[in-house]
């Protein structure tokens, strides 16, 4: 069923259509209108769920831990100076190998204060074992949510979903919701090995020595590896509900391109107009859109990139001291393997609008350039 | 009162730089802010000598059109950067401005410590019963049964009362006051900011666009008129009849008394280790 909605309400159904059980949350803009919508939904007996309105953050993420340590389905939802907020309690959820699905609408750092578009709020979490997915459109988010769920409960590590402030969440665009029926099949309830549970009593966080915690590590790691491809198994069978696909990376017109643009969230959707633009003017331009930043899809990167010659990154991110981190990601990953020269762009940085001819600017001058530079600050005024 | 013309006001706002304020017509915000400003005019304290702190929220935004030293915080945390900056000058005066939100919620550890530790600071709690700045999600001050956006059937949980709270968290100035009662606000600021010590002020106010909407009060006026006819001084507890006082909310000056400042109490005790530093440095030398 074909229904016009926000990004954020698209998090909200995606929320719904996965009977979430537990949902904790505490507002902040430009998030707010997740939560509040599912406050309506679960009050209007729409979903089964209990809402609690946590005071911060950091005890959102807690209840979603306690929720989800108990066997409930949890989810939160949050943005910028919250998801920092929570930072303790992902590394948390991560360890304690807990599927809970948590949106983050992409917001800049304060201060000074913005509520603006910058992913530097989600990339800071990157270390924390969370699966990390830039959604790029409204539909992206619905589905990932679901789908979210389904890879998290099996490899038990939790997901982070996260959008541009306003581009995405304020935005209203067409999304197919799929059938409920069609949903359950697909997503079948959470139901753990090892839970909180009175009849069978365990004990969760235990003091861990040096003979154990290096182990945990690596199964986190083995987990991650083992999600790429679920990842795509699950993307498969989904389509087959949904006739939508979802990849680790979604590359278009890369083929035959001399020049790929890497890019994530927002940005990639302007840039796929701006490769069909640059493509009528004869410049063999692709995009590779990044979905899933972790794990980290290198061979996946590596198959997609291994015709072209050169490669421009946009990072709507900084690292400062260093450069873009999907740049530094990237050039992590062909060290080695290829020597094609990679430019990096930043672009977009506390949510200034990125045109497609900025973007195509941004092409034809990687395409005139003989030197790659690390970083090019795009726009700023200095 | 003292006239005070509205020209003495303006000296102590950034109006060039800030103006227009995110203020809707009709918030208790504007009206808490001139009492203070007249506050401090009539105690006579240097815009220099005075810092503002804030957390984040719409009463928050206040530090922002004011020309003291200002500093506009992260959500909830302002009582902790205040803390930080008294001890760092105290001889300054730090005011703190936050919401309900963001001393209650987010911040709430923060408050109850300040007020433990009885540290000067004059923290002044805007107390709009709702999230005004995100869109009307329900406080720990919502009162049971009122509509939030997070709430759409009304509030289950009980409430705070910031003034119990902060008084047997040991904070050693109480008062509460409304926007409505403008005079007696000034007059408890002038006490509040001399005071040596935790000085906790609840300002009860009006969130006309939002929590007025989502409870059917429509007009700024009704919600003043409201804590006018809901509030009785202290001073008339003693007097009036019990069925006149139940249900009603007490404002005026609920608790003063003097007790150790925190930041004195730590000058001392280094004072002291000195003093005994001195005396054996004193005591090695003449033995050497
Ligand atoms: C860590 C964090 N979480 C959430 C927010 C979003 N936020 C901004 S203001 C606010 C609530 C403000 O309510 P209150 O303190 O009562 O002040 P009011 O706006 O009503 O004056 C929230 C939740 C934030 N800025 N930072
Ligand atoms: S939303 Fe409410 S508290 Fe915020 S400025 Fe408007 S009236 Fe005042």
């Amino acid at each position: 069923m074909k229904k016009t909605m926000m990004g954020n309400y698209a998090a909200s159904w995606g929320a719904q259509l996965s009977r979430v059980q537990v949902i904790a949350a505490y507002p902040i803009t430009p998030q707010t209108l997740i939560v509040e919508k599912l406050s309506e939904i679960v009050a209007n007996g729409e979903l089964d769920a209990e809402f609690i309105k946590v005071e911060s953050e950091h005890s959102a993420m807690s209840a979603c831990i306690g929720a989800s340590a108990t066997g409930a389905r949890a989810y939160t939802a949050t943005s910028a100076q919250g998801l920092a907020l929570m930072h303790e309690m992902l590394h948390w959820a991560a360890l304690a190998r807990l599927p809970i699905v948590l949106t983050n609408v992409n917001r800049a750092m304060a201060p000074g204060w913005s509520i603006w578009a910058d992913q530097n709020d989600s990339l800071s979490q990157r270390d924390t074992g969370l699966m990390h997915i830039f959604a790029s459109s409204s539909q992206d988010i619905l589905d990932s949510t679901i789908l979210g769920y389904k890879v998290s409960e099996q490899v038990l590590l939790p997901t982070l979903i996260s959008f541009d402030a306003f581009f995405l969440s304020h935005t209203v665009e067409v999304v197919d919701m799929p059938l409920i029926e069609d949903v359950d099949k697909f997503l079948p309830p959470y139901n753990p090995e090892y839970k909180l549970d009175v009849n069978d009593p365990r004990s969760f966080g235990a003091l861990t020595s040096e003979e154990h915690y290096y182990e945990f590590r690596y199964k986190m790691q083995k987990a991650m590896e083992d999600a790429i491809g679920l990842i795509k198994k699950e993307g498969r069978e989904y389509e087959k509900l949904t006739s939508r696909y979802y990849d680790l990376i979604h590359p278009y017109r890369c083929e035959d391109a001399d020049l790929i643009l890497v890019t994530s969230g927002t940005i990639a959707e302007t840039t796929n107009v701006a490769v069909d633009e640059l493509r009528e003017e004869g410049k063999k331009v692709g995009n590779l859109r990044i979905r899933v930043i972790r794990p980290y899809p290198k061979q996946d990167i590596l198959k997609a990139i291994k015709n072209c010659s050169k490669i421009a990154v946009i990072d709507r991110n900084i690292s400062c001291g260093y450069h873009g981190i999907f740049a530094q990601e990237l050039k992590s990953a062909l060290y080695n393997e290829t020597d094609i020269p990679v430019w990096g762009y930043l672009a977009g940085i506390g949510g200034r609008d990125v045109k497609i001819e900025n973007i195509k600017e941004i092409s034809d001058e990687t395409l005139k350039s003989k030197e790659p530079e690390d970083m090019i600050m795009k726009g700023v005024k200095v | 009162m003292k006239n005070i013309p509205q020209k003495v006001i303006h000296q102590y706002l950034r109006h060039q730089k800030k103006f227009p304020h995110v203020w809707c017509a009709g918030c208790g915000n504007g009206i808490i802010l001139g009492d203070l400003l007249r506050a401090i005019y009539n105690l006579g304290i240097k815009k220099d000598n005075i810092a503002m702190v804030s957390g984040i929220g719409c009463s928050s935004r206040m530090p922002v059109y004011v020309d003291f030293n200002t500093l506009h915080t992260t959500h909830g945390r302002a009582i902790a950067f205040a803390t930080g900056l008294k001890f760092a000058k105290p001889e300054m005066h730090v005011i703190v401005i936050t919401g309900d939100g963001d001393a209650a919620a987010i911040g709430g550890n923060h408050l109850i410590h300040a007020a433990r530790r009885n540290i000067d600071l004059t923290i002044i709690i805007i107390n709009n019963s709702i999230y005004g700045m995100t869109g009307g999600q329900y406080s720990p001050t919502t009162p049971t049964g009122k509509k939030a956006t997070t709430a759409p059937y009304g509030s289950i949980e009980p409430t705070f009362d910031l003034c119990e709270l902060s008084r047997c968290a040991g904070a050693s100035f109480v008062a509460r006051s409304t926007a409505y009662h403008t005079i007696e606000t000034r007059k408890i600021f002038e006490k509040a900011i001399l005071k040596k010590g935790c000085s906790v002020i609840e300002v009860i106010s009006q969130c006309p666009v939002v929590y007025g909407r989502l409870n059917n009060i429509t007009s700024p006026v009704k919600m003043l008129e409201w804590q006018r006819d809901n509030t009785i001084p202290v001073s008339a507890i003693s007097k009036l009849p019990a069925e006149k006082i139940k249900g009603k909310i007490v404002r005026g000056i609920i608790h003063d008394v003097d007790k150790p400042e925190f930041t004195e109490e730590y000058d001392k005790l280094v004072k002291q280790f000195e003093k005994q530093s001195d005396n054996y440095k004193n005591n090695t030398k003449n033995n050497s």
